[in-house]
């Protein structure tokens, strides 16, 4: 069975700069996968690369065993590729329940429909209400996105992403910024995410990213530095040498 | 793509969620009551202000017009300078239609209609290529100017500076003449924009109009979520023009004469005002605007008829400057007091 997502020798520059170094990276089915690195270290542009937002010069990527490595980001988006961002990509002047409906009716194709009455398919209402339900937004459903709290604004990311119906979730920091008060409800609807959706993580957070992942990929220099489970990359000095014991200073 | 949802029944949603989801989306579609009274004056006005008819005729026309501007302005974030090009292309087709094809007035409206949209269809990759606002004004603005020149030059077609002599427009439907007093200019001209609007009304509440929404509110998520922003906006972009054109093309009929004046950049300035002075965003601005911005322009050219520009910029400066919103609030604002000092 082929991965969920695999990139080959995945490379990116800016000029002189190796922002992604031939990067291979497998994540399998249903994983639960981290990707951490020091700051600097391409995570970001990584995430670009394999969303599509940046063209790759070199290498490939793999989604579900089918080459994507030149197509765009709306069809990657179609064939499974699912993502949050790092600072909050929402709709500020849609509620939640519109912003979700959205992305439901786009994932079953409807989402050019011009002539059917928004809120009239009980099949998407449905849906609608369990993500809702689902990602704890209740209360705030029907209040304009930009008004609710920080917390909610995060898990619309997540939930917008998973309307979709992703293969593959990228998670970019789900956690940053959240406040300590909101951050529990944060940690348990990521811990509750459907199981056959294979989900890289990537952060900075590393109580996260134990509480969370069973493996873990560790980026340095835009370069793979090293590649196991929780328990063999805490257990590797090399990584705590870089990463692990440079984490006080951010 | 497997299609299986989340909902699977042990985790099915309460139906109360459920329900309030959907009131929360139906809220925009949901017919107003002050939208109905809104009509109610229009079609009254036609009835009650017989004198008045060439004046309403103006402002239906102008509000149709606007109305196409502000579904790319309003709805899709995509601004325009020189949304007049598919206004005159719309007003020229009518009245060559007239003269070599048919006097029938709903055949040249459908050929205007046609032709702005194509216009729409064609130009619009050009703006939608770059999507920064400047690129978007300054494009918009260089098609106006080339359709104008372009009629200029082509005067054994369209009459060139001294305008399109000898359209004649049968009576529509066969029956309602075109009358010296508008009357028959009023009616059409009022139905031809309600159903229109009706159109419109119902486009920006479907799936594809909350998909515009996103897109103007964020791109990047837009087209995260797999939303193909590029042929979504430029659908909605050729809709708009084709709707100009339907103005420009009633201007034509209901005054049975085309100029190059219907392609001159004040055309889309003034359009531009009245939906600033109507607001963006909600379908009645454009209409609202064309009767405020006509009304002015009435009084403020009965009041000075050399200055009047200077008034109606006046009353931009402070519309823009105080905010629409401060503006709106007031009548509320005054009328809360009110209230709190007659319960006092």
């Amino acid at each position: 069975m082929s991965a969920a997502l695999q990139t080959i020798a995945l490379e990116k520059r800016f000029g002189g700069l190796t922002a992604t170094d031939k990067v291979s990276l497998t994540l399998r089915h249903g994983a639960r996968h981290a990707l951490i690195g020091p700051n600097g270290a391409g995570k970001t542009t990584f995430v670009n690369l394999l969303t599509g937002v940046l063209p790759a010069n070199g290498g490939q990527i793999l989604l579900d065993g089918q080459d994507v490595t030149r197509k765009g980001q709306i069809q990657r988006a179609r064939l499974g590729m699912g993502r949050t961002f790092q600072i909050n990509q929402l709709f500020g002047a849609m509620t939640p329940v519109e912003s979700i409906g959205l992305a439901v009716s786009e994932r079953m194709g409807g989402g050019a429909d011009f002539w059917r009455r928004v809120g009239t398919r009980s099949d998407i209402l449905n849906e609608i209400a369990e993500l809702v339900e689902r990602f704890r937004l209740t209360e705030v459903m029907d209040h304009p996105t930009r008004l609710l709290p920080y917390g909610k604004q995060r898990l619309l990311e997540i939930a917008l992403a998973l309307a979709a119906n992703p293969r593959v979730l990228l998670l970019d920091e789900p956690a940053a910024g959240v406040p300590e008060a909101e951050r529990a409800e944060l940690l348990e609807t990521l811990a509750q995410l459907p199981r056959d959706v294979s989900i890289l993580l990537i952060e900075h957070d590393m109580d996260l990213v134990f509480a969370f992942a069973d493996r873990i990929t560790v980026l340095v220099n835009g370069g793979l530095f090293a590649e196991g489970s929780v328990a063999e990359i805490m257990a590797d000095r090399r990584v705590q040498d870089v990463y692990l014991g440079s984490e006080d200073h951010g | 793509m497997t299609d299986t949802t989340f909902a699977t029944p042990d985790r099915a949603a309460p139906a109360g969620t459920e329900r309030r989801a959907g009131r929360d989306l139906l809220r925009r579609s949901r017919c107003k009551p002050a939208e109905i009274l809104f009509w109610l004056a229009a079609a009254a006005s036609f009835f009650l202000l017989p004198d008045r008819h060439l004046l309403l005729s103006e402002i239906a026309i102008l509000g149709l017009f606007a109305l196409s501007l502000d579904l790319i302005i309003g709805y899709a974030g995509v601004v325009s300078l020189g949304h007049g090009a598919f206004f005159g292309l719309g007003a020229y087709v009518a009245g060559l239609t007239s003269i070599h094809l048919t006097a029938e007035p709903l055949t040249g409206l459908a050929l205007a209609a046609l032709a702005a949209g194509l216009l729409g269809l064609l130009t619009g990759p050009l703006l939608l290529l770059r999507a920064s606002d400047l690129t978007r004004l300054m494009v918009t603005l260089g098609v106006a100017m080339l359709l104008l020149e372009a009629a200029n030059r082509a005067a054994w077609l369209t009459g060139g500076a001294d305008g399109l002599q000898g359209v004649m427009i049968d009576p529509l439907l066969g029956r309602f003449e075109f009358d010296l007093f508008g009357r028959t200019a009023y009616g059409y001209c009022l139905v031809v924009t309600f159903a229109l609007f009706l159109i419109a009304r119902r486009v920006v509440t479907s799936p594809y109009g909350l998909s515009l929404r996103a897109i103007r509110d964020n791109a990047l998520r837009a087209r995260s979520m797999g939303i193909p922003v590029g042929p979504r906006l430029l659908a909605i972009y050729a809709f708009s023009a084709l709707i100009a054109g339907i103005a420009g093309a009633l201007l034509t009929q209901t005054t049975m004469f085309v100029s190059l004046d219907v392609l001159a950049f004040h055309r889309s300035a003034d359009v531009l005002l009245v939906l600033v002075l109507g607001g963006v965003g909600y379908l009645y601005g454009g209409l609202i605007g064309a009767i405020a911005f006509k009304l002015l322009q009435d009084w403020f050219s009965a009041l000075t008829p050399q200055y009047w520009m200077f008034w109606m910029g006046l009353v931009l400066l402070v519309i823009v400057l105080v905010g629409r919103d401060r503006i709106d609030a007031l009548p509320r604002a005054i009328l809360h007091r009110f209230r709190r000092e007659g319960r006092a």
